[in-house]
């Protein structure tokens, strides 16, 4: 059992609750920085991809987990992120660290201006729009053919910084760094947000927009502070993945992108900067270990064309069938009640995290 | 003539999407769930006809494989609702939609796994026949799917308004606590509901079947289909028959009359402003929001 003893109202809001936690977290990033080293290129190109879905899941994450509006759009977002840094780049010949954070920029404010007529739709209808955002997007890029290269795409071009290369192929190691480099500074960054009024005051409108307005919570701002913040973040992501995939049309970011963002962060816990980062690892996990599965069960039982269309899509959704039913608080919620659990060793209850019953009442009315 | 050709092929398209859109609205309207998996329902319903009535498949007779595909997607739904969706029950809506989302995926996946990934098409005897109606050539298929829609429209208003089960659904789905009180069961209600939308999605889904091939990813088609809802209003079933035709109509007009790539562009830019300026649809029953 272990007590946390408060001495000041600081503590509350501390950076790290205590000497543990800060020895851990440099812990994790002296592993992330030393990971390139243990690990063949393939392996790196994927810990980069999971690090790319973390930043992008962080930028859902304050929009959906933490302000409590929910997006199925932000994969136009990302594609935002993606083409405007490509463009500036290439067209304008910016050199990266410029127009990378111009397409943040650019992308936040892109959601500053989707926020404006968001902040009159709740809950689902939100949802449904953000939805035909995603739609509208893919055909969005293919009309605007002279900038985007429409079908054909763009290539992305590569990356200098201070005179060193940075290329996806040519020096994944250098492209890891630099994707976690991002992630570290939009972890610290997100934190941080969380600690300040801001980061309170979307909290106090996911739980409640009325109790939020009587406490003095400008709604319409902080709204659309969310949704600035939430696009500027995946815009960075999206750029990173443009980088990535080096090449890039209208079907990279589609609808199904959009979705399984969603759902990931729903996996690995909304309303914690930690579910973002399980939730990637758990989207850059599951397409490999179905992959060792399918060659394992070729390897034991023959039969060579095992190949399954469509099973990751089926594999993710089922996992998050059993979350949503068994652990709505996704994988972080599970390792708080585990640690809370340890913490309080003997005294803990059953029926500690029950969750309450409620009954809905329908917001049409006659 | 040419615009009426488009007109009639418009409202074809339509009705399948106001179909899909009245399976949204029925859930919706009932158990305050909203089921992003309709459109795969519709999906499931179309394969199941399938599977059941082609040569290559079962080979029954094409009405029997009809009514056994409608009976089979409605247990399908009520199954979902009674093994998932049941323990979900008062959770915030946002579970129930990712939930739903998910639910879609594990259908895709099914649907591929039994019938494969290539489009496939469904044997009807009303496929392919054409009807001479003055100068204009109509298909069969398209006037079979406007009138069962009509048929079906009418019998679902008819049902919300007069039978006792009926408005026991609208009554749990104003007040779930207050429908308990008044001695509804509200969950076999919820269950019955989910049965209903299973069934008018096989319908859609034939009716859409018979006009075209399918394949696993057809149940993408029930974004569309959200957005009829949307712009219909989405707790009213004729709005969501009306929102349907809208977007049926406006797709090939907008082909025809601005450029081909609009018309996957518009309906969703009407459904965006249609929430805009009256987020609760055009034919809408949202009146005031308490805390």
């Amino acid at each position: 059992m272990r007590v946390q003893l408060k001495t000041s109202y600081h503590h509350d809001i501390r950076l790290f609750p205590d000497a543990r936690r800060a020895l851990r977290f440099a812990g994790l990033v002296a592993l992330a920085i030393a990971l390139p080293f243990g690990l063949d290129d393939f392996l790196i190109g994927e810990a980069t991809n999971v690090l790319i879905w973390a930043i992008a899941g962080m930028g859902l994450m304050v929009l959906t987990g933490h302000a409590g509006q929910p997006s199925l759009g932000h994969a136009a977002f990302l594609a935002a992120g993606c083409y405007v840094n490509a463009i500036l780049m290439e067209r304008f010949g910016l050199p990266f660290l410029a127009s990378f954070t111009l397409a943040g920029i650019v992308t936040g404010l892109a959601g500053v201006l989707i926020a404006i007529p968001a902040l009159r739709l709740h809950g689902i209808y939100l949802a449904i729009a953000t939805l035909a955002l995603s739609v509208l997007t893919e055909d969005i890029i293919v009309l605007a053919e002279p900038w985007t290269g429409g079908v054909v795409g763009l290539v992305a071009p590569t990356i200098t910084i201070a005179g060193v290369e940075v290329d996806r192929y040519g020096s994944p190691d250098r492209f890891y760094w630099l994707c976690l480099a991002v992630a570290l500074l939009v972890t610290l960054g997100y934190r941080n947000v969380l600690r300040a009024s801001l980061g309170r005051a979307f909290v106090a409108v996911r739980d409640s927009e009325v109790s939020a307005q009587a406490m003095g919570v400008n709604l319409a701002r902080t709204k659309a502070a969310a949704f600035g913040l939430s696009c500027m973040v995946t815009g960075w992501a999206g750029a990173l993945m443009g980088h990535f995939f080096f090449t890039f049309n209208h079907e990279v970011f589609t609808i199904v992108i959009s979705i399984q963002l969603l759902l990931m962060i729903v996996i690995g816990g909304l309303g914690s900067i930690q579910g973002a980062w399980y939730g990637a690892i758990v989207v850059g996990i599951v397409p490999q270990a179905i992959n060792v599965a399918r060659d394992w069960v070729t390897g034991a039982f023959g039969g060579g064309g095992l190949a399954i269309p469509g099973i990751e899509a089926g594999i993710f959704g089922l996992i998050l069938v059993f979350f949503i039913l068994f652990e709505p608080l996704g994988i972080h919620g599970r390792i708080m009640k585990w640690r809370v659990w340890f913490d309080l060793f003997p005294l803990c209850r059953r029926d500690m995290f029950r969750r309450q019953k409620s009954y809905l009442r329908t917001e049409r009315m006659r | 003539m040419d615009s009426l050709q488009l007109i009639v092929s418009g409202l074809a398209n339509g009705c399948v999407y106001g179909l899909i859109a009245l399976g949204f609205v029925l859930i919706y309207k009932a158990t305050e769930q909203v089921n992003f998996a309709q459109g795969d329902m519709m999906m499931l319903g179309a394969f199941t006809a399938l599977g059941l009535a082609n040569d290559s498949h079962l080979g029954l007779p094409f009405w029997v494989a009809c009514i056994g595909a409608v009976v089979i997607v409605a247990a399908v739904g009520w199954l979902l609702e009674r093994t998932v969706l049941r323990r979900v029950f008062g959770q915030s809506q946002l579970a129930v939609v990712i939930l739903t989302i998910a639910l879609g995926f594990v259908l895709r996946f099914v649907a591929g796994t039994i019938w494969g990934h290539d489009p496939l098409t469904l044997e009807s005897p009303i496929a392919g026949v054409n009807v001479r109606l003055g100068g204009l050539v109509l298909g069969l298929d398209e006037i079979a799917v406007v009138l069962v829609t009509l048929l079906l429209t009418a019998a679902l208003f008819a049902f919300f308004r007069r039978t006792k089960l009926g408005v026991a659904m609208q009554a749990s789905s104003q007040n779930q606590l207050a429908a308990y009180y008044m001695g509804i069961p509200v969950k076999r209600i919820h269950g019955f509901t989910w049965a209903l939308a299973g069934a008018t999605a096989a319908v859609a889904g034939i009716l859409f079947a018979s006009k075209g091939s399918i394949d696993p990813n057809t149940g993408l088609l029930g974004i569309k289909a959200f957005a009829a809802a949307v712009i219909g209003g989405f707790g009213s079933l004729p709005g969501a028959l009306a929102g349907g035709l809208v977007v049926g109509l406006i797709e090939p007009f907008a082909a025809r009359y601005v450029a081909s790539g609009y018309s996957q562009v518009a309906p969703y830019a009407l459904m965006l402003v249609v929430l805009i300026l009256r987020p609760h649809g055009i034919l809408s029953q949202v009146h005031g929001k308490k805390v």
